[in-house]
């Protein structure tokens, strides 16, 4: 397949998330600005200004009318995906990790990291649908129960009852959303033994995968938190993504500290790894990136799929029809 | 989307035109159910039955269908040559690729009774699902905004990659550099080495001598496991530590038997060289030369042989050869600066 590059960050990207349609991609990266491209070419729409500190997450709802980001500048902004104007903004007292809208986009999971006295913390805002009558106010705020520990993912579980939230302590757990009542926490012994970085629910919401530093990739039962299966490989996994059409998931990660050297300039090795969902074995990689890949998404019709690197670089690749007919 | 069709005519009182006879009915009944078929799948193909029919008979059209259908699949290329002034080259489909366009070839013969071909290329595509849904469609059409206003095609922030990226398959473990140097040590059947004379498992030339070759590595074993004990064939003895035979002279100095081989593949190690040149003569020393940070072969090596008459032979016939997927070079090495 031939990727199609795009080069619309000049900082790193941290997040790349398709629209319902499948037809727009919106990128985050850590420049202020985050884009939103055509799907099928790569083309670029627009860019949403405003921000002032790295974009860490967005979500688009499910018309493709608003986008929700959420940044390093202690706020996250509602946008109007169309005209790229901003609607409303959320401040908060310390930088927005993570943004999620519920199902049926009336709600909103914002995460917020540790900053000086303040632990991390989960809001969940009102979502009004005449931008007249947004309010900033949390219906819900969860409060971690230790110190400098930062969540880095939150969403919603099925049918909005549950939060799932997962970050540097390396343990899942959902909380009742209604309540903030904490439901349940993921076995210690099964579960990650060092940061969790990233989180993507299956198109279904009965499980989740959770990619983490400890070079490992866990897929999880939503309902009874039990670990499923897990997928290895030899660096540190920064992104995880699952394939709505084939039993594929996909992890993007980086290079083990060690390993980093300053001559080692093999261009464009870091690879998205695509591994089996079910047999848990590695098909194959995707090379192309000249640095860490720090985002991955699926197109929602599962024939394209796009990575975002620490090189700035978007890479799309709408797969081959060999990519279909794979047999371990 | 849907290309021309193809329409037979009848005409009659011509020998091979019994089949367009045939043709006709045949089609309305056949290809009009196919046609049939093939409308509820949105596609639109025309295929007329081919009749090659050799002389016979109005038997009745299905049997004749499938008496010729049968001899169809028996005919093969030649007959289509030979008598073609009565004979039709078969239909020829080439199938749908990419883009979904078929091609069906068919032979005719024309009112005047010329040989005419027809190509009919036809389009299938599915109109029943859009690959836009109605709002992706129309947000196509929105405005640019932000700092995309500016853009125009040339600055565009999205190029198409000139590389051809795969989905890069994982090498089953031990299958790639395990397989590569056994057809030289050969332990199956079917070995690289077949000596002409005696089809023993070395190489041909001057094949009695080969026999000693043989002879020594034979010997030699045994020889080398009293004095060695627990080493085997592939593994490092130091030269001091070596048999030696009579007719061997060590040489005194490593450098004098050393070949320098290039184009090594990446992972390629000691013992992988070890084991390719050690049919050749006794190996006293290999070396691969390797990037200090990243532990790949820089593509180079050294072997030294304990007989100058190895490195020869091995030089003879190692330059060029296939090495996975490399060529490799075999040359003597210059002799080290001191």
């Amino acid at each position: 397949m031939r990727p199609i590059l795009m080069k619309g960050h000049e900082r790193p990207l941290t997040f790349l998330k398709y629209n319902r349609d499948g037809d727009l991609l919106f990128s985050c990266a850590k420049d202020h600005t985050p884009n939103v491209w055509f799907a099928d070419n790569g083309e670029r729409l627009g860019t949403y200004r405003g921000h002032n500190g790295a974009v860490w997450c967005c979500d688009v709802s499910r018309d493709s009318s608003r986008l929700i980001t959420g940044s390093a500048d202690q706020s996250a902004k509602l946008w109007d995906v169309q005209s790229g104007q901003q609607v409303f903004t959320f401040n908060f007292d310390s930088p927005t990790r993570s943004v999620e809208f519920s199902v049926g986009d009336k709600l909103a999971v914002i995460t917020t990291d540790p900053f000086m006295e303040l632990t991390s913390a989960i809001h969940v805002k009102r979502i009004a649908g005449d931008p007249a009558d947004q309010t900033a106010e949390s219906i819900l705020t969860l409060k971690v129960p230790q110190g400098r520990m930062k969540i880095n993912r939150a969403v919603w579980g099925p049918l909005n009852s549950t939060i799932i939230s997962a970050g540097e302590d390396a343990i899942i757990r959902i909380w009742d959303s209604e309540t903030g009542k904490l439901l349940q926490e993921n076995q210690k012994e099964e579960g990650h033994t060092k940061t969790i970085t990233s989180l993507v629910k299956s198109p279904d919401g009965s499980h989740f995968l959770t990619g983490s530093l400890d070079k490992s990739a866990k897929l999880w039962d939503t309902r009874t938190l039990t670990l499923i299966k897990t997928y290895r490989t030899e660096s540190p996994v920064n992104a995880v993504a699952m394939s709505p059409l084939l039993n594929h998931v996909v992890l993007g990660g980086g290079q083990d500290a060690i390993n980093v050297t300053t001559t080692d300039h093999r261009a464009g090795k870091f690879e998205a790894k695509f591994y089996d969902k079910i047999l848990q074995e590695e098909i194959g990689g995707v090379k192309g990136h000249f640095g860490p890949i720090n985002a991955l998404a699926f197109n929602p019709d599962g024939k394209s799929f796009s990575s975002g690197g620490e090189d700035g670089y978007i890479r799309l690749h709408h797969f081959d029809h060999d990519y279909f007919n794979i047999k371990i | 989307m849907k290309s021309k069709k193809t329409i037979c005519f009848c005409i009659p009182a011509w020998k091979p035109k019994e089949e367009n006879d045939q043709e006709k009915p045949d089609d309305e009944s056949l290809s009009s159910s196919r046609r049939r078929r093939s409308k509820r799948k949105g596609e639109h193909v025309v295929s007329t039955a081919h009749n090659n029919d050799h002389g016979e008979g109005n038997t009745g059209t299905a049997h004749e269908i499938r008496q010729a259908k049968a001899r169809w699949g028996e005919l093969d290329e030649d007959d289509g040559d030979d008598l073609d002034f009565l004979l039709l080259p078969p239909k020829e489909v080439i199938g749908p690729n990419e883009n979904g366009v078929k091609k069906v070839i068919e032979y005719k013969f024309n009112e005047e009774g010329k040989k005419v071909k027809i190509t009919t290329t036809v389009r299938t595509r599915k109109v029943a699902k859009a690959r836009l849904s109605k709002q992706a469609a129309e947000r196509r059409s929105w405005a640019k905004f932000g700092e995309a206003v500016n853009e125009n095609v040339g600055e565009s922030r999205t190029l198409v990659s000139t590389e051809e990226i795969q989905l890069e398959r994982p090498k089953a473990p031990g299958s790639s550099k395990a397989a590569k140097p056994e057809p030289l040590a050969p332990k199956n059947n079917a070995t690289y080495i077949k000596c002409r004379y005696c089809k023993g498992e070395h190489w041909t030339s001057s094949c009695p001598h080969k026999d000693l070759f043989q002879d020594t590595e034979v010997s030699e074993v045994p020889v080398s496991d009293n004095q060695t004990p627990g080493a085997s064939k592939t593994t490092y003895v130091p030269p001091g530590l070596r048999p030696r035979a009579d007719k061997t002279e060590v040489r005194p100095r490593r450098d004098e038997n050393s070949v320098r081989v290039t184009n090594l593949s990446e992972d390629t190690r000691e013992p992988d060289l070890r084991e390719l040149f050690l049919p050749f003569g006794e190996v006293s020393r290999v070396y691969v030369a390797l990037d200090k940070e990243t532990q790949v072969s820089r593509g180079f090596g050294f072997v030294n042989f304990l007989r100058r008459e190895d490195a020869q032979k091995a030089i003879n016939k190692l330059n060029g050869y296939g090495y996975d997927n490399l060529i490799l070079s075999v040359e003597w090495a210059a002799p080290r600066p001191n």
